[in-house]
């Protein structure tokens, strides 16, 4: 069964064309699934539409086995996919990143206690303990980017929606995040602009291209 | 925000898809929609205050401006003074008229509420069909020519110009926040989140306004906003200007002549 069966997805901004006309998409358990595409083909877009935060003008989303169609629906899409948002500054806004990473488990319904327990476990795990206490909007780009995707990690999603995940970071760190991400079990859908990166990570290639997904 | 603050959009270019009150010049507009309200609410006679939204609604038609939505607008200031406005009947004392619930409404009150829903309505609706047309740049730009004090200017300017901006990362974070499995409730959790975010927005806007400065200081920027475009009074303004004010006397002699009585 896959874990994510979009098709026909429809989506335009008010008084706007269309930004996806049609597009289609299947993701399975331990896929990587990468999708590039021109500046604005919409793909930002289509990973919102996956999670419910944006709704198709038509077209079905059936996540984890079930058609999710309602904003209530999406509740259980959203726990157990974690999406990290193409601009960091979109996602942090809490004072601190362990209050930040805290943010998702506390959302689950973990008490404070376990809630910190896991932030240090995924900060060990992302060799991030040192930005523990750190004020968020103070971090440089490329360690708001590793924050982010800790933040998304914490919660422990069966799927993983990355949005330009690469963007702001140095060599070392792209390749310290590529190590980590070829680790992970999770099944994910890439969002990149770097060819190299989705060579090495992706077990299939995608393109969004007029508003359709096609074979890269 | 270049394209926003450079002026290009200041002096009549805005005249765009209005009527010919769109045309005339932004000064002119913004003091007689001043007079006009100074003078509504100097009138007193409930007669001369109902004449007084003729020319109101005279500009109106003239400024081009969609009537339906445009009294709307106007129907949604009057539910800011509506309760004022039912209560006055009640709470002001005279001659009875007729009771509600054994609560007595008198006379004066009830002109009272009436002077104040004319006197109300004839303003925004002047001020709406002469000012609420003029994109905000070239509102800045004629407050500017008044002599209205620059910082004042700059303060009306970025609010209109950011408002927009932190509404829309409002709802990114909160989309960002829906997207981690947050549903607010009323519990600690919920309060502290909420906090979180509004204090973020807040630094935020601060630093953004410290980047923007820097910015505008790289351009140039030395507290004078450039002007592009100059605003010069014509002959068709002189014409407006000249007959507004006739009106404005008409309404005030109107008074004067009903108090005499
Ligand atoms: N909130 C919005 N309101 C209106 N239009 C929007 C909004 N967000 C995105 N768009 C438009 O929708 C289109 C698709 O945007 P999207 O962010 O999905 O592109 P993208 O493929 O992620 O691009 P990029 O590679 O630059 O990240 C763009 O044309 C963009 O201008
Ligand atoms: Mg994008």
């Amino acid at each position: 069964m896959p874990l994510f069966e979009l098709s026909d997805i429809r989506f335009a901004f008010p008084h706007r064309p269309p930004v996806l006309q049609g597009a289609d998409l299947v993701l399975h358990p331990g896929e990587r699934l990468s999708i590039a595409g021109p500046n604005g083909a919409g793909k930002s877009t289509l990973l919102k539409i996956m999670v419910g935060l944006l709704m198709p003008a038509c077209g079905r989303v059936v996540a984890f086995g079930a058609p999710r169609r309602e904003e209530s629906d999406f509740h259980e899409v959203r726990r157990r996919a974690g999406l990290v948002f193409q601009d960091p500054d979109d996602q942090l806004f809490c004072p601190t990143v362990a209050e930040d990473i805290a943010f998702g488990p506390l959302n689950l319904g973990a008490s404070r206690a376990e809630a910190l327990a896991r932030v240090d476990a995924v900060l060990a795990e992302l060799e991030l303990t040192h930005l523990r206490n750190r004020i968020t909007h103070k971090l440089s780009g490329g360690e708001k980017r590793l924050v982010t995707l800790a933040t998304v990690l914490v919660m422990d999603p069966e799927v993983l929606l990355l949005d330009e995940p690469t963007n702001a970071l140095d060599e070392a760190n792209e390749a310290r995040l590529t190590g980590i991400l070829e680790e992970l079990p999770q099944a994910m859908v890439l969002v990149s602009h770097d060819a190299r990166f989705r060579q090495r990570l992706a077990t299939r290639e995608l393109r969004l291209r007029d508003g359709r997904l096609g074979p890269a | 925000m270049s394209a926003t603050l450079s002026g290009a959009a200041a002096g009549r270019s805005d005249a765009c898809g209005g009527g010919w009150l769109g045309r005339v010049d932004p000064r002119v507009r913004i003091v007689a929609a001043t007079a006009f309200a100074v003078v509504v609410v100097a009138c007193d006679a409930l007669p001369v205050l109902a004449l007084a939204l003729l020319p109101a609604l005279a500009l109106l038609a003239a400024s081009g401006l969609p009537p339906g939505p445009t009294l709307r607008r106007m129907a949604a200031m009057d539910s800011f003074i509506l309760f004022i406005l039912v209560l006055l009947p009640f709470t002001v004392p005279g001659e009875p008229i007729f009771t509600i619930w054994g609560f007595q409404a008198s006379h004066e009150g009830l002109a009272q509420a009436v002077r104040i829903a004319l006197t109300a309505n004839a303003a925004i609706l002047a001020l709406m069909a002469l000012v609420g047309t003029m994109e905000p740049v070239t509102l800045g730009h004629a407050l500017h020519r008044l002599r209205v004090p620059a910082t004042l200017v700059h303060l009306l300017m970025f609010t209109v110009r950011y408002i927009d901006v932190l509404r829309e990362e409002y709802l990114r974070l909160r989309q960002a926040m829906k997207a981690r499995g947050f549903r607010p409730a009323t519990d600690r959790h919920t309060y502290r989140s909420i906090g979180f975010l509004l204090g973020m927005m807040l630094v935020r806007a601060m630093e953004r306004s410290e980047r923007i400065l820097g910015a505008m200081k790289c351009r140039g920027f030395t507290g004078q906003i450039p002007l592009v475009a100059e605003m010069r009074v014509g002959a068709a303004d002189i014409a407006f200007a000249t007959g507004f004010a006739a009106v404005l006397a008409g309404l005030l002699a109107a008074e004067l002549a009903l108090a005499a009585v």
